[in-house]
């Protein structure tokens, strides 16, 4: 379906007018600015699959909740998921146990058990489709009610709020965290403050693009960052603007072509990945 | 004054690694930890500077040398090797420690502290630059920097030295030296470097076997010392 741009415009401005349409933007845009943010941290911690074992860790939890029949399912959902961030962050550069074999073993652990769980359990007669659904986004974002979105804003702000108020703490924790911890920096609040914080952005992220792919929201932005500025400060504002901008720009294209709404924000970062490492060759040359 | 007093330590994470270290660092000394690899150099000053509790024993610190007093000059991760900072940002957040409550910005006191520790190490042009652009020797000062942002009074180096070329060395400890001297500031230097030892330290510990700690002038009667300073039989 091929349409010119007056004709893109008005089927646009038509959606726009929907208030599921504007209720999904404004989370889209509310999850991409919280994740970029604390994508920069964990890239540079190396923590970068985080989002993906802890989304993973959600998905378990919500075939749980599907299975216990709960009303709603988010408060355990958030509940288990804050857990484990905590449990998998606390030890920080100091882990005894290699962290990526211990994300690698919570996340595949809480797939597996997820999908067992709702495979002998639910009653849902399209089984595949729920699965693919949790896993991919595809339309979930969509279907949000009311009360869903103001949640999400209340807890989007509270994390934009604390990241600028614990800002300074967060740069000397992820640049050094033995020197911040020697020089009085309470290094314990701060790892155990990002890991909670972590948590909560990867659930509101999986209505956005599902749990495979939350990864991608974290890394993405915070990565073409690195690739074109060399202070942390430009790092963080360029993440956070770019990652707004190209879930916007996604939300829209899968609106005028009907793709998933998921995959097509992971393809527009991807493309503002190619174009900032290109930008930064350009500039050290 | 006595400014750090161990007493009896013992020192590792789960197992011992030493046993009955008792030594004491005053104000104005320069103290050279030598031992070879594995001996514990790391783990003492991780268990001096309160990050790693030790399994028996007890540290005094002296007056005026609570947390947030002390500086550290740690060995570079790799991660720091590409992390997108500039030299300000890192010299700024030695500050933080110091800090009571919660802001979002640093406060003009802080942003002083920070310029006139940079104009001391002479990184003042380099404000701006990357820090992962910067050559080795550089960054260290940037590092030294950060650690006096923090310190008033003590400077803990974990081998400053390492991976620097000659001459990079030969500066770091002319700026350690001139730190020692001319503005009294106490030294602890974890080092390889048994020469550097012999010439700027003033006290000596030495983690081997027998442990040592004492004057440099008592450590060259020692074993140790004549092997250290090329005079005994090196051991073959």
């Amino acid at each position: 379906m091929l349409m010119t741009l007056p004709e893109m415009w008005d089927f646009l401005s038509l959606y726009l007018q929907y208030s599921f349409v504007q209720r999904a933007m404004i989370v889209t845009v509310l999850v991409a600015l919280c994740s970029a943010l604390l994508g920069v941290t964990l890239v540079l911690r190396r923590f970068s699959f985080i989002g993906d074992g802890l989304s993973h860790v959600a998905f378990g939890a919500m075939a749980v909740a599907a299975v216990l029949n709960l009303a709603s399912e988010l408060p355990l959902v958030l509940a288990v998921t804050v857990i484990c961030a905590v449990l998998l962050l606390r030890t920080g550069q100091n882990a005894k146990i290699m962290g990526d074999a211990a994300m690698a073993m919570v996340s595949v652990g809480a797939l597996a058990i997820g999908y067992l769980l709702m495979n002998i359990f639910s009653s849902s007669t399209n089984l595949a489709g729920d699965v693919c659904t949790t896993l991919f986004g595809s339309t979930s974002i969509l279907t949000l009610t009311e009360w869903e979105v103001w949640l999400c804003v209340g807890l989007a702000v509270a994390v934009t709020l604390l990241f600028v108020l614990f800002y300074h703490q967060i740069f000397a924790v992820t640049f050094d965290e033995n020197f911040a911890a020697a020089t009085g920096v309470r290094t314990g609040m701060v790892n155990l403050l990002l890991a909670v914080v972590t948590a909560v952005v990867i659930v509101l992220a999986m209505n956005l693009v599902g749990s495979l792919l939350i990864s991608a929201l974290v890394i993405f932005p915070a990565v073409s960052a690195m690739r074109v500025y060399r202070s942390f400060r430009a790092v963080t504002l360029c993440a956070a603007v770019l990652s707004v901008v190209c879930a916007f720009l996604g939300l829209i294209l899968s609106i005028l072509f009907g793709t998933p709404v998921g995959s097509t924000i992971v393809a527009v970062d991807l493309a503002a990945f190619g174009l900032f490492s290109l930008a930064g060759r350009i500039r050290r040359a | 004054m006595a400014q750090l007093v161990c007493e009896e330590l013992t020192l590792g994470y789960d197992r011992p690694i030493l046993t009955g270290l008792s030594f004491e660092v005053n104000a104005g000394d320069y103290l050279f930890i030598l031992g070879e690899n594995g001996a514990g150099k790391s783990t003492l000053m991780k268990t001096v500077l309160g990050l790693i509790p030790p399994l028996a024993g007890k540290i005094t610190r002296g007056e005026g040398l609570s947390a947030g007093k002390i500086g550290y000059l740690p060995q570079q991760t790799r991660a720091q090797r590409d992390f997108p900072a500039s030299v300000r940002e890192v010299v700024q957040s030695g500050c933080l420690g110091r800090r009571r409550g919660l802001r979002a910005f640093y406060s003009a006191g802080e942003k002083a502290r920070a310029a006139q520790a940079m104009e001391r190490m002479g990184i003042t042009p380099l404000a701006d630059r990357c820090y992962r652009e910067l050559s080795g020797g550089q960054q260290q000062r940037v590092l030294l920097a950060r650690a006096l942002c923090a310190a008033d009074s003590m400077l803990l180096c974990d081998e400053p030295v390492t991976g620097l070329d000659p001459a990079a060395t030969e500066e770091l400890y002319h700026v350690m030296d001139e730190l020692n001297r001319r503005d009294g500031m106490t030294v602890v230097m974890i080092s390889h470097d048994p020469a550097a030892a012999l010439r700027y330290a003033s006290h000596i510990l030495y983690l081997g076997e027998p442990v040592y700690y004492g004057t440099r002038e008592g450590f060259l009667a020692t074993g140790a010392g004549q092997i250290y300073s090329g005079r005994g039989n090196r051991p073959c």
